[in-house]
């Protein structure tokens, strides 16, 4: 219970720091220290699956493309030290967030007793999944369609990142060239740990058909291994103009569409999986989405395409 | 023979915990990026460590050890790695200054 309330008051503490904070960089650091705090609130409330998720991309990813802004906006990403508010801006002000406060602890206080809950359903139905984890049942089962629009959204990030692409872009490597580092620590970690994440992706995958883990959580890993002999300048990134980055972007969204398809016609229902095959088909589905979801968010953190240097 | 591992257990994760404890004092404390380093490499390093060795009497199997004694092997190789790039950073900021 005490290390309970001083995780929640750590949380709260870190988040107003990163409010408050006037340097990017700053505000970025406690971002990531409260996604890391929130990920050890989820395996209090027993939720490992969304630990592991908040972790990977919540802080993890989240924080390397916050730290890949602050980077690029250089001084323009800190807040300026603008003139306190007036008299009548302070009142509008406080009265809103007196408004917002008063508003979130009525709806806790009303929230219904016992909160309604499908968990009885889920356990219920997980049997016919052949799944274990009754989080993958419902992310990759019962709430398919959602699962499969979270893909497409990655699939669309990439688009709206590779069209900021400046002129004489287009077509080229993504993201700024990294310097070679041939020898030292950043070096020794870009060939030392992606065997060792790659092992580590594949089981945190394979596992989550009965065990917390998952697809998104492998992606984020297998994505980092990537990134990594990138950013010691050991591995170059594909032009995105090649088909075969394109392809593996959507392979997994794609495939995921065309079981759904499928199902609708040989069941009746999109997305509907025929009795026996549930657990194959997920499986298949989940392996090749976490290539496309790795690729993708590597794409993400590299950034938009930059035109090849004059030789 | 479960009194002797928990009462290693106690005694080897007490101590990790005043290895934190230290790091983050010196962390708070030191006056230079290279000093807070060291300290914080020492928790990381023989703090976590020790928690991993008090804790390892208690877990079910060999899967569970393994998984362990590697999560401490990850984190001593990322903060060996990360530790001098921190310091090479700041020192090549500190000689542009």
């Amino acid at each position: 219970m005490i290390a309970d309330l001083l995780l929640a008051a750590a949380i709260a503490a870190v988040a107003t720091g990163s409010v408050l904070a006037r340097r990017a960089f700053t505000a970025v650091a406690l971002f990531i220290a409260y996604g890391l705090l929130l990920s050890l609130a989820w395996v209090r409330l027993a939720a490992p699956d969304v630990a592991m998720t908040e972790a990977a991309i919540g802080a993890g990813l989240s924080g390397v493309l916050l730290l890949g802004a602050v980077r690029r906006l250089g001084p323009h990403a800190d807040a300026p030290a603008n003139l306190p508010p007036g008299l009548l801006l302070t009142a509008l002000i406080g009265i809103g967030c007196a408004g917002v406060a008063a508003a979130l602890g009525a709806a806790i206080l009303w929230l219904p007793e016992p909160a309604p809950t499908l968990a009885p359903q889920v356990a219920a139905a997980l049997p016919t999944t052949g799944l274990g984890n009754a989080v993958t049942g419902v992310l990759m089962s019962f709430r398919g369609l959602d699962t499969l629009l979270e893909a497409a959204v990655v699939v669309l990030a990439v688009i709206a990142v590779w069209s900021l692409a400046p002129d004489g872009g287009w077509g080229s490597a993504p993201g700024a060239r990294q310097p070679v580092v041939g020898r030292g620590p950043l070096s020794l970690l870009a060939r030392m740990l992606p065997p060792i994440g790659i092992v580590v992706a594949a089981h945190i995958l394979w596992v989550g058909a009965d065990a917390p883990g998952g697809k998104f959580q492998a992606a984020a890993i297998l994505a980092a291994m990537w990134l990594l002999p990138w950013l010691a300048g050991l591995a170059t990134p594909p032009r995105i103009a090649a088909p075969w980055l394109r392809m593996a972007v959507v392979a997994g969204p794609v495939l995921f569409i065309v079981v759904g398809l499928a199902g609708a016609a040989v069941e009746g229902a999109f997305l509907a999986y025929p009795p026996g095959w549930a657990k194959p088909l997920i499986k298949s589905i989940e392996v090749v989405l976490t290539a496309s979801i790795a690729v993708a968010l590597a794409l993400l953190v590299m950034g938009p395409p930059e035109p090849d240097a004059p030789r | 023979m479960s009194l002797l591992a928990n009462g290693f257990t106690i005694v080897a994760v007490l101590a990790g915990l005043v290895f934190f404890v230290a790091g983050t004092a010196g962390l708070l404390r030191f006056p230079d990026t290279s000093s807070r380093l060291h300290a914080l490499t020492k928790a990381d390093h023989l703090g976590l460590g020790l928690i991993v060795l008090g804790l390892l009497p208690q877990v079910g199997g060999v899967g569970e050890a393994a998984r362990l004694l590697a999560i401490w092997a990850l984190v001593m190789l990322s903060s060996a790695a990360v530790g001098p790039m921190i310091a090479r950073l700041t020192r090549g900021q500190e000689g542009a200054e």
